[in-house]
Order: C-alpha cells, then structure tokens, then sequence
C-alpha cells in the first residue's frame, strides 16, 4: 500500500504551454451561480454561489447534510438545478446532460468509489477513456501515478482494497482528461495514512493544468491540498477565503454552525 | 397509496387542534349507496330480461374477477404474471371434474375448485418466486403450459378435445342460467369486497409498503414472502373461480382456450385501462373492455390490435388508467386515510 | 440409435434456443428489463423472409441481409420511441408495453398473413444431411443453423468484452448513473442493444423459421424456449446460455422420443427441475451481467 503514489515526479509537459502563457482568463471556469438544488420539497442548495478559477484547487468542506455532495451532483449534471445556472469556461451547462458535461471536461470521481464491479481494473480505466477526449491521461500515465493500480490491472475491480478502489477511481476519472475535476469524499471509509497517499497524487494532476474541486470531511487533508476553501452550512456559504489564511477558529465555528 | 399519511415525527404548532384523520368521504358514502343499488338491480335482472343478456352478463363478472385478481397481484403484490390461465383452466376444469365424473353439486363444486386451485399455487409459489420481475411473469407462462399440456394427456376430462358439463342436464334452461347468473354476480361482489377488506387489513398495509419499497419493507419486518404469497395463493383461487364461473356459462372446456394466454393478456388490458392499483380500476376497466369487445366484434383480430395500442399508449402516458383521470377526487373503496382539519 | 439422434437433433436446435435467448439476456443485462415482445419478434423477421421469398424469390440466407439491418433499425426505433418512456415508468411499465407490443404485433401478422403456417424454404439444401451411422444422419441445414448460433453467441461475446462499446454496455450494466458519469449517453447506449438484440433474434427467427413451420402465435413458444435456456444456463452467461439452449434441446428431444406429445413438456419440466434445485442456473456468472 505504500506504494499507491509514485512520489517520483513526472514532467509535465502536456499543459505547460497553458500555464506558461500566464494568460489570467477573466471568466472563472466553474461558475456556480445562486442555484437552488435537491431532493423533493426541501433544497440541499440554497443560492449558492461557487466559482474556481483555472487552474485553482478548491476545497468545499461542511458538516454532513452541508450540501456538498449535491453540489457536485449538480456541476456534474447528474442533478438539476431548481434554479440559478451552471457556467462551464463561459458556456451555460445546466441543461447539459451528465455524460454530455463529461465531454466538454467536466469529470465526476462520485463518493463510494462506484467502480464497475464486474470490469477489470484496466477496462474500468478504459470506460472512463469513453468520451474520447485528448489529453495527458492514457493507461501509462495512471499507471506511472498509481503504480499498485498497474499491477492490479487485470484484476475484476471487485476484488480490491478500498485504497486501491479510491485510487482506481480517481485514474478513472482523469482518463476522461477533465479540465475540471470533482473529488466527492475521498477520504470515505480510508486510513489517514491510505487518505495522505492519495493525496500525494494531487499535485501530479494539478501541475497538469487541471483544476480541481475537492469536497472533503477531513477538514485538514482539505486545506492541506486547496489553494481555496469554502465552507457549506445548510446548503449555503458561511466562510470562504485562502486556505493559507483561515483562522481554524473561525473555520471551526462556521463549519458546526456556531455564531461567535 | 391513495390517502395521506401524517410525516413521521411531525410536531404540531402549540395551539392548535389535532387534525382529523379519517377514510373515506362523501364520495364514498355516496359511491356505496349507488353501489349498493346497482347489485340490487342486477340481483333482479333474471326476472325481467333475457337468457342472452344474462349470459353476456356473466361474462362481464368474469372480466371484473379477473381483473381485480389480477391487480391485486400486479397493482399491490408487485408481480406481473401472465400464466394466471393455468388457475382459470384448473378452475373450469375442477368444475367438470368435480360435478361430472365425481358427482358434486356443481354450484358446491364451484368454490371447491377454487380451493384446489389454492392448493395448487402454494407449491408452485415457492417456483415461481425464485424469479422476479420479467422473468416471473414468464416462468407463471411456462407453469401454465405445463398445466395445460398435462391436462392434455388426462383422459378422464377428454384430453385434447375437452369435455362437456352435464352436471346441469337435469335443470331447465331457464333455471340454470338464472342460478348461474346469481352465482356469478354474488361470486364477483364477493371478490371485490374481499379485495377491499384485504387492502384495509394489515396485509393491505404490508403489501402497499412492499409495493412503495420492497427493500425497506424488508428491513422494517415485513415479512415480504409470506404477504406476496398470500396473494398468489388468493389470486389463483379467485382466477380459479372466474374460470368455473366460464365453464358453467359455457357449459364447454376445451384446453386450447381455456389455458389460452389471451386471458393474461385480457387481465392486463382490463387492469391497465381501468387504473392499476385501485379497486375501481379494474371495474371500470372491465366494463369499457366489455363494451369494446362488443362494438370492436366485427375487426376480428383488429380488435386486439387496437386494445393492445390503447393499452400500449395509457401506459405510457396516463399510467394511473381512466380511474386515474378522477384524480383521487372520486373514492368508492376508501383503503387509504385522509387528513383534515377538524371538524 | 434413436436416443443419440434425438441428442444430436436437440444439440443443434439447443444453438438456435441459445441465439434467440442472447438477445433477451444481452437486453436485459443493459437495462434490466424483459422484452416480452422478444419471440413475436423473431416471428415477425421470419414473415420478412417469407416476403422476400415470394414477392422477389430470394432464399432465407440472401434475405438475412435485407432482415437483419430492417429488424436492427426498428430495434433502435422501438427504443427511442416506446421503451425508453417505459424505463422511466418504474418496473411494470416496460413488462406491460412489451407484452402489449407483442399482442398487436401477433394480431397483425394474423391479419395479415392468416393463422395458416408457414415454413421458408431454402431448397435443396434443406433436406440433403451426411450420413454418419445406419440411421444417424446429421441435416446440413440444422447443423449450419446451429453453427450460426454459436457464432453469433461468439460473435457477441468478443463485442461485449473487447470493444468500447461493448464494455460500456457492462459498465452501464453494473451501475447506469456511474457509467454516464464516464461519458456514456446511456440512451443512446440501449437503443444500440436493442438493435443488436433485435438483430440477433432476425437471424435466429429466419432460421427457426426454415426448420420447422411457424404461424403467428409462434412468438409465444420462441420467447418461452429463449427463457427457459436463459435460466437453465444460468442469468449473466452467454456461454451459460448456451449451455442452456443445448440442455432444453436434447430434454425435447428426448421426450418427443419417447412420445411427441411430450417433447415440449420434457423441456419444461428440465426447466422445473432446475428451478427448484439450481436457481441460479448450471453456468452461474459471478456478477450477473
């Protein structure tokens, strides 16, 4: 299991060019933009708002029932918003579908893995190649990210640890070559020390140009990893700010809804 | 379901009164005084109209069995069965054996037939449930071929060809069509009301939540097994009384017809027109297939065509059938409760 | 001999029971529903055939091409336009719109064609056979038609397990809102299943349809036997289910030895037995596919 990041940096090439023009669009990426989303009569999203700019990693954290994963469900478009908009790099999204959505690079890594159970560890890292899309990400670059996954490959993804499952799912998703990548719950289920190996591997995929979202209950693991953090409560924003500059205090309180 | 529950765990705002909750309505009570009027009228019909229209009538009381067994196995036990023809076939043949060759009164064979065709559907219950959705309603396909084929090879009730009724031989005409007639209608009240009480009871209950969520009903101590095979086991008793109700109209049963699959497949139509899972859909489903059935005679095989495609189209677009278009507004069997304010 | 012929005979009709079934498994592994519609399916490409034969004098193996892509094609459309509204139906919608399709399409093969049967002739072929022993010959026609059975199933086996598309369609099997979350526009995924299944029953149709006659009620006992091979094989399984089809065969054509009225109720009673001490079939799949 110690082995399930290559600690060995890999040269980007692919993206460099992205990143080198320095070029700062002024649209963000992802804009989330006052969106009721949820489940029957009761929103889980109340007018929220999330934006991420290129390149950025942002870390959405909160309290179980925060909202946080139908967020996700609704960038991804597996959910529909009741109201408010989707904007993808300046293009409204919200009445895509979700595979559609995966074709113009937005990439789901759902929470509970959801691996295909009866597909071999390398067909479910081709299932996730299936909308075709050019980039970094093929068989060799997951494999040199994940080498464990490697040696898995011809296993059914059934027979695996939830480490090594996490760490096929997440390859799977890149496959899609995503430009924004959503992280639902990593850590679900996983021993810190698996959950920090993980982790490992996300600088690997940002230093590519892709942007993440990452939605965690490990708080720490959370800021450790994002450039940004925004903090849900009840389906709205109550703290958002560097995650280099957050007052844990404060973070604490708006995480558990407490008025100071 | 049809009536509203209160949400669990709700709390009530300080002074305010509790509200009311209670079943049925003005409909209901309006409904059960036209109902009760109605079997009054048909209990009278013999004296005042012809052979024929009892006859036909007959056949209409058949469809109404039919279709509520056939709800209450699809609409509230979930399963699609389209094999309910070995319990008609078994019914009807039950009759001729039990009063022809065995000497029964045939009016006491009737019920008998039914229970012998109970007594069947336990066992075979334990096959057919080892499938589920699609391929459960082919494997109750195949028990009824099999029913049929064996019955084929059974000399004693004329193998291939059939055999006739005669237990009646001694009745004039007149008298029997009449009894028959008063045989059916009590047999097709008595399906129905017994469909009624059994949704009102906790089995109606258990079944509504196996219906809503099988897995949860489970895992809330359902015992999911025993309520769906109550249903068969009723279901084919009551197909089995439909179908004695047809070999004594008919005073014929041949196992080409009477194991035909054109019966699931007028059981589904029947159901899916009138409103699956209600108790009035069923009824209002027999008479309009009945209806059709008469004025449709003349297509030939058109006539299947075009109930198919109703059936095909009410499906998909208004999948509650034509008892569904009321709404809820009009409730002639109250199985669910209502909450009101007070008063 | 005459149990051994009865064998051989059953062996080869099992390859047809088998191409019949993989359509209904291939359908209901992608999106667990049963085409009850899937026998009078078959049926109605056999009556393709018989049209081609008599209006323009083609033989049943030329007219597979024109009957394969028609039946692929109205697959596709059946799914766009009928049972995708009935997935979203819950779980008695899709089994009521199929059973209903299959009532209007066995009435309107009655009254088109009459309840008279009807065989496809493929000529001299059909009855030239190699004799292997003293009263065991083995008919060109069922031995070619068996060996389409198996090719198909191979066929599909390859297309399942090797192709893009192919592992999509498992991938969908395992979990719908996974596998579009990868990129797979499911709908689109299921109207290429469809077609395909619809396709596969084209063949098997027009060849049971040059085996023995048919008439419009037929559909009723192809989709039976297709069912039966499914279960007794094991669901999930293509090699299961031919396994399957191969067990019903020789269980029919053993019977019809003993008595012909009793072939088809030896199949079924096979299939009983199985039921009642092997529910999940002689080949079960690991992960029901």
């Amino acid at each position: 299991m110690s082995e399930l990041t290559n600690e060995h940096s890999r040269s980007a090439n692919a993206t460099d060019e992205r990143q080198r023009g320095g070029h700062v669009s002024s649209a963000p990426l992802l804009h989330v933009d006052d969106v009721d989303a949820g489940y029957g009569d009761v929103p889980a999203l109340r007018g929220l708002t999330v934006t991420v700019a290129e390149g950025e990693t942002l870390a959405v954290i909160g309290a179980n029932g925060a909202g946080k994963s139908t967020l996700l469900k609704t960038i991804a478009g597996v959910l529909r918003p009741t109201r408010g908009e989707v904007r993808f790099d300046g293009r409204v999204v919200t009445a895509l579908s979700a595979h559609q959505r995966v074709g113009s690079g937005i990439s789901l890594c759902p929470e509970g893995r959801r691996l295909f159970p009866s597909l071999t560890v390398e067909e479910n890292l081709q299932v996730g190649a299936y909308a075709r899309r050019p980039g970094p990400w093929d068989l060799p670059a997951v494999y040199e990210l994940f080498p464990l996954v490697a040696e898995r490959r011809a296993r059914p993804a059934a027979n695996l640890s939830g480490g090594e499952q996490q760490a096929v799912a997440i390859g799977r998703s890149l496959m899609a070559n995503p430009r924004l990548l959503l992280l639902d719950e990593v850590s679900l289920g996983l021993a810190p020390v698996i959950v920090r190996q993980l982790y490992a591997a996300l600088p690997r995929i940002t230093e590519q140009g892709t942007t993440v979202l990452v939605v965690e209950q490990d708080v720490h693991q959370a800021i450790s990893v994002a450039d940004r953090v925004q903090c849900l409560l009840e389906g709205r924003t109550v703290l958002e700010g560097a995650a280099d500059r957050i007052d844990p205090a404060e973070l604490a309180a708006a995480y558990f809804g407490v008025r100071r | 379901m049809t009536g509203v529950q209160p949400a669990a765990g709700a709390t009530r705002p300080a002074g305010t009164t509790p509200p009311k909750v209670r079943r049925g309505g003005r409909s209901a009570r309006i409904g059960a005084v036209a109902m009760v009027a109605v079997v009054a009228v048909l209990v009278y019909l013999p004296f005042m109209s012809s052979r024929g229209t009892q006859i036909d009538l007959v056949g209409l009381f058949s469809l109404v069995v039919l279709g509520t067994m056939w709800n209450l196995l699809a609409g509230y036990g979930g399963m699609i069965s389209i094999g309910q023809q070995a319990f008609i076939g078994i019914g009807g043949y039950g009759l001729v054996y039990l009063a022809t060759n065995l000497g029964l009164d045939p009016f006491l064979a009737v019920p008998v037939a039914a229970v012998v065709c109970g007594l069947v559907a336990w066992p075979t219950s334990y096959l057919a449930f080892r499938l589920t959705g699609g391929y459960f309603a082919i494997g109750t396909w195949v028990i009824a071929e099999v029913v049929r084929l064996l019955v084929t090879q059974v000399d004693a009730v004329g193998a291939g060809s059939g055999a006739s009724l005669t237990a009646f031989s001694g009745l004039d005409p007149v008298f029997r069509i009449a009894y028959v007639y008063w045989m059916s209608l009590t047999i097709a009240v008595v399906v129905v009301l017994g469909v009624y009480l059994l949704m009102r009871s906790r089995t109606g209950l258990a079944l509504t939540a196996i219906r809503d969520d099988p897995t949860a009903a489970a895992s809330s101590g359902v015992a999911v097994d025993r309520a769906k095979r109550l249903v068969y086991v009723v279901a084919a008793a009551g197909c089995g009384l439909a179908g004695a109700m047809i070999v004594a109209n008919t005073l014929r049963v041949q196992p080409g017809s009477i194991f035909s699959v054109d019966y699931s497949a007028m059981m589904i139509f029947i159901v899916v027109i009138g409103g699956i899972g209600t108790i009035e859909g069923p009824l209002v489903g027999a008479i309009v297939f009945y209806l059709l059935q008469d004025t449709l005679a003349e297509l030939g095989n058109w006539y299947l065509v075009v109930v198919g495609v109703v059936a095909v189209v009410i499906t998909l677009v208004a999948p509650k059938g034509l008892w569904g278009l009321t709404r809820g507004r009009v409730e002639l069997f109250p199985v669910g409760y209502r909450v009101g304010p007070r008063g | 001999m005459n149990t051994v012929n009865a064998v051989v005979q059953g062996v080869l009709l099992g390859g047809l029971y088998a191409l019949v079934a993989a359509g209904l498994s291939l359908v209901f592994g992608v999106m667990r529903i049963v085409n009850l519609a899937h026998g009078v399916l078959a049926v109605l490409a056999a009556y393709g055939s018989l049209l081609l034969g008599e209006h323009l004098g083609w033989n049943p193996f030329l007219s597979l091409l024109v009957v394969v892509p028609a039946m692929a094609a109205l697959g596709y459309a059946l799914q766009r336009a009928l049972l995708d509204r009935a997935l979203r139906g819950g779980e008695l919608a899709p089994l009521l719109v199929t059973f209903g399709l299959a009532i209007v399409i066995q009435n309107l093969l009655l009254e088109t064609f009459s309840a008279d049967t009807q065989r496809l002739d493929v000529g001299a072929f059909g009855g030239a056979s190699i004799e292997l022993t003293d009263g065991l010959a083995i008919g060109w026609f069922p031995l070619l038609a068996a060996a389409a059975g198996v090719l198909v199933i191979a066929g599909l086996g390859q297309f399942l397990a090797r192709t893009r598309t192919g592992r999509a369609m498992r991938a969908t099997s395992d979990d719908q809102e996974a596998a579009q979350l990868m990129g797979i526009d499911n709908r689109r995924l299921y109207a290429v299943a469809t077609a395909i299944a619809l396709g596969t029953v084209a063949i098997a149709g027009v060849f049971l349809g040059s085996r023995s006659t048919f008439d419009p009620s037929a559909g009723a006992t192809t989709l039976i036997f297709a069912f039966e091979a499914v279960v007794i094989g094991g669901l999930g399984s293509l090699w299961g289910t031919l396994l399957g089809g191969v067990v019903l065969g020789v269980a029919q054509g053993l019977g019809a030895a003993i008595d012909p009225a009793y072939g088809v109720l030896a199949g079924h009673l096979v299939f009983l037995a199985v039921l009642a001490v092997r529910p999940r079939g002689l080949l079960p799949s690991a992960v029901t596919a």
